[in-house]
């Protein structure tokens, strides 16, 4: 236990050798990560089964994290930490890094999360890529997709969270690119592994870090010894974590590859924003707590972060309308929710926990429903083009409006309950980020209307020729599913059970009463929603729509489309002065440095020029030297022999 | 034995063919004083041989006659071919290989 001011503590990690079934948490990785390999290796042999093998193996790892999840349940409180040594990895010097693997109550949701909706999405797959030749090697890199955030959730020390880390980078990039032909799509998946690996430098910084200060990386080792490292190393430590942390959720200022990687296929989009992929910076934050809780300059930090993604994301949500986009938009904002609860501390990580549970569920569901809507509209994602699809697509309406209900928090939903917790806990640490983030859940309310209503209600807007129709069955009842789960999530905080299952990794948190009662928050936090969604309506629902976006608008729509602006900030900062550099190298190395290497044989030759007059072709000018050589040599001879 | 003389006349012969040499145009007037500095050596060699009561000079210059034959072979051969060719035997116009 690490003892914090105001009776906070925090665990250790401790964990226990696996045994039983436990022993068995490696093949959670295996079992995906195999399908990688007989997909990407088998090729076109594997073509005619192997998107039912990519889809049976995730399903496996899914049954196993289940019996795990229950085993772990039946353990006492203090006794829910495992670990599984699998071999050493390697060992130079002092650095003696084992592929160890930890399950523990943080790990286990994360498994059930990424294991549970990975599986749908795989299932979704099947249909929503049929027409796809090159379905098999999406399953693949699906699969390698899943198998690389098993690795990094359930990884022991920070090396192999950081195999996952990357693993999870190379699977986004390949997917998010997986319509290579497109050149939009090829360059989006380059964007996104660019920006990531600048957040990646901010994680292996800190991994060489906890290397120099803790000889280790091991969870167990650093949180045993963070206390005797000195705040500013804490503090560096947690903005090293931060930066990586906001690669990989898309928070700001590295938001941008977010909104481009919606070129890859929809199942894609889910599967980044609702089970891996952006979870990850939020699990890296709430793993590390205890670095975090020692730090509380990296968790303000933290905090300023969320809120500016809050309200970016939400920005973009409010103008884009691409469906996916807007999604994505909303993600970020939803991601900045996580973080803030993140960095709120000992009270807010369970919280966070909670509220990326109930996102994976509710944001599957709807990116799964966006991809339904495309599929039956011609793979359009202008929601200008849409309008009254309800009436074509019964269950995806249906499932949609459950997973909009839960993000916009409506009562009883999921996604009201997680949100509420936030809004609540950011209160009782500071009313002014708790303004913030009830305001970001009205401007939720405002910008899920809108898609809301674009998309189903309205006027009807598409073409002649398009006949949007209900996606096959293979399709729906993943989004059943999802929708089911995006209504009940809530459950999980009933008694406060996730808070309690949390709290060996979590820590227990001092009770801090918000300012007012729990009650009235809630139904100012409803109150200013209902104000969100009823500004949608009168602006959106009550008049028809424009097929064609409006061009005079404010400056704020406009700042909304661009991103705010976020491509010209990286350009302006980045892209462009880093292309001057190139140039400006390029000219050095063409002036200067060829300059250098080609002027020494110009000078040779030139000179050569002048030497070669002597070879005059008169052989008696030639003899002439000769005599006159050999004089000289017998003078010197003489002179020589004579003194 | 005094071989002052000897090689005195060895030295003029010398200084007479190194001048022809350098002096006349006709690559046979070029070639003999070439051969002319070729036997005032060999004087030189025998004249030391003399003085010193061994043979090592006169097999020297036994050598020096040897290659002097070939090398009267080749040249005169070049000679006639150059002479052939441009109808002309002077050295300052076979200057073709130069700069």
């Amino acid at each position: 236990m690490i003892a914090l001011h105001g009776g906070e503590t925090i665990p250790v990690v401790d964990p226990t050798s696996a045994d039983g079934v436990f022993s068995l948490l490696w093949l959670i990785i295996a079992l995906p990560l195999a399908g990688a390999a007989i997909l990407l290796i088998g090729g076109k042999y594997t073509d005619k089964w192997g998107h039912l093998l990519g889809t049976a193996l995730p399903i496996g790892s899914f049954v196993l994290s289940v019996v795990m999840f229950f085993s772990l349940l039946g353990r006492a409180d203090d006794d829910r930490q495992v670990s599984q040594h699998l071999y050493t990895w390697f060992e130079v010097g002092h650095l003696d890094v084992g592929m160890d693997l930890l399950y523990d109550p943080l790990s286990a949701l994360f498994l059930l999360l990424i294991t549970g909706v990975g599986s749908l999405i795989h299932v979704y797959s099947i249909g929503y890529m049929s027409h796809d030749p090159r379905r098999r090697r999406f399953f693949g890199y699906l699969n390698l997709f899943v198998s690389a955030m098993l690795m990094l959730v359930l990884a022991e020390n920070y090396l192999g969270l950081f195999l996952g880390w990357e693993g999870v980078g190379l699977a986004s990039y390949l997917l998010i690119s997986f319509w290579q032909h497109k050149p939009s799509a090829a360059a989006a998946g380059k964007k996104a592994f660019v920006i990531n690996r600048v957040g990646d430098m901010g994680l292996s910084l800190a991994i060489m870090m906890f290397f120099v200060l803790f000889g280790s990386t091991s969870f167990t080792v650093i949180s045993e010894n963070v206390a005797n490292a000195s705040e500013t190393q804490v503090t560096i430590l947690g903005l090293l974590l931060l930066v990586g942390a906001c690669g990989k959720s898309a928070q700001f200022p590295l938001q941008a590859w977010l909104l481009d990687a919606m070129e890859g296929p929809t199942p894609v989009s889910a599967l980044i924003h609702a089970a891996t992929m952006v979870t990850a910076g939020v699990y890296l934050i709430v793993r590390s707590n205890f670095v975090f809780e020692l730090a509380p300059h990296a968790q303000t930090a933290v905090v300023v972060v969320a809120i500016i993604s809050i309200f970016w994301g939400a920005w973009i949500g409010c103008a884009k309308d691409d469906i996916k986009k807007a999604l994505a938009g909303s993600t970020m904002s939803q991601i900045g929710y996580m973080m803030l609860a993140a960095g709120l501390g000992v009270a807010g990580y369970a919280f966070a926990i909670f509220h990326l549970l109930m996102h994976g569920f509710f944001k599957a569901n709807m990116f799964l429903g966006a991809g339904s809507v495309m599929h039956g509209m011609d793979d359009d994602v202008d929601m200008r083009h849409y309008g009254m699809v309800r009436k074509a697509m019964p269950i995806t309406y249906l499932t949609f409006a459950m997973g909009y209900l839960a993000i916009i928090g409506f009562p009883g939903f999921s996604g009201f309950w997680s949100k509420d917790k936030i809004i609540e806990t950011a209160l009782a640490d500071n009313w002014l980020v708790g303004l913030c983030a009830l305001l970001g859940a009205g401007v939720t309310g405002f910008y899920m209307t809108r898609m809301m209503l674009m998309t189903f209600f309205t006027n009807k807007r598409w073409e002649k020729d398009v006949h949007p129709h209900e996606s096959p069955s293979v399709m729906t009842v993943p989004l059943i599913v999802l929708a089911a789960l995006s209504v009940l999530g809530g459950v999980l905080i009933l008694n406060d059970w996730i808070v309690d299952f949390l709290a060996p990794v979590t820590g227990v948190g001092a009770h801090e009463d918000p300012p007012l009662p729990a009650l009235v928050i809630s139904i100012i936090a409803v109150c200013v929603v209902a104000v969100g969604v009823a500004l949608a309506w009168v602006l959106i629902g009550k008049r028809d729509v424009p097929r064609e976006a409006p061009q005079d608008v404010s400056f704020v729509t406009r700042a909304g489309r661009e991103e705010v602006y976020g491509n010209l900030i990286n350009d302006t900062l980045v892209v462009n002065p880093g292309r001057h550099a190139v140039a400006g190298s390029l000219v050095l190395d063409d002036k200067v440095v060829d300059g250098v290497l080609t002027g020494g044989p110009m000078a040779v030759g030139a000179l050569a020029t002048v030497g070669r007059r002597v070879q005059n072709g008169y052989v008696r000018s030639y003899a002439l030297s000769l005599l006159a050589g050999t004089l000289i040599v017998v003078l010197a001879l003489l002179a020589v022999n004579l003194t | 034995m005094n071989i002052t003389a000897y090689i005195v006349l060895s030295g003029i012969l010398f200084t007479i063919g190194c001048v022809g040499v350098l002096t006349r145009r006709n690559a046979i007037v070029v070639f003999m004083c070439v051969e002319l500095m070729l036997n005032a050596s060999n004087l030189a060699l025998v004249a030391f041989a003399k003085q010193h009561g061994n043979l090592d000079g006169q097999i020297a210059a036994f050598f020096v006659m040897v290659v002097a034959a070939a090398e009267v072979v080749v040249g005169l051969a070049i000679i006639m071919t150059i002479f052939r060719t441009r109808r002309s035997a002077s050295v300052d116009d076979a200057s073709l290989l130069k700069y």
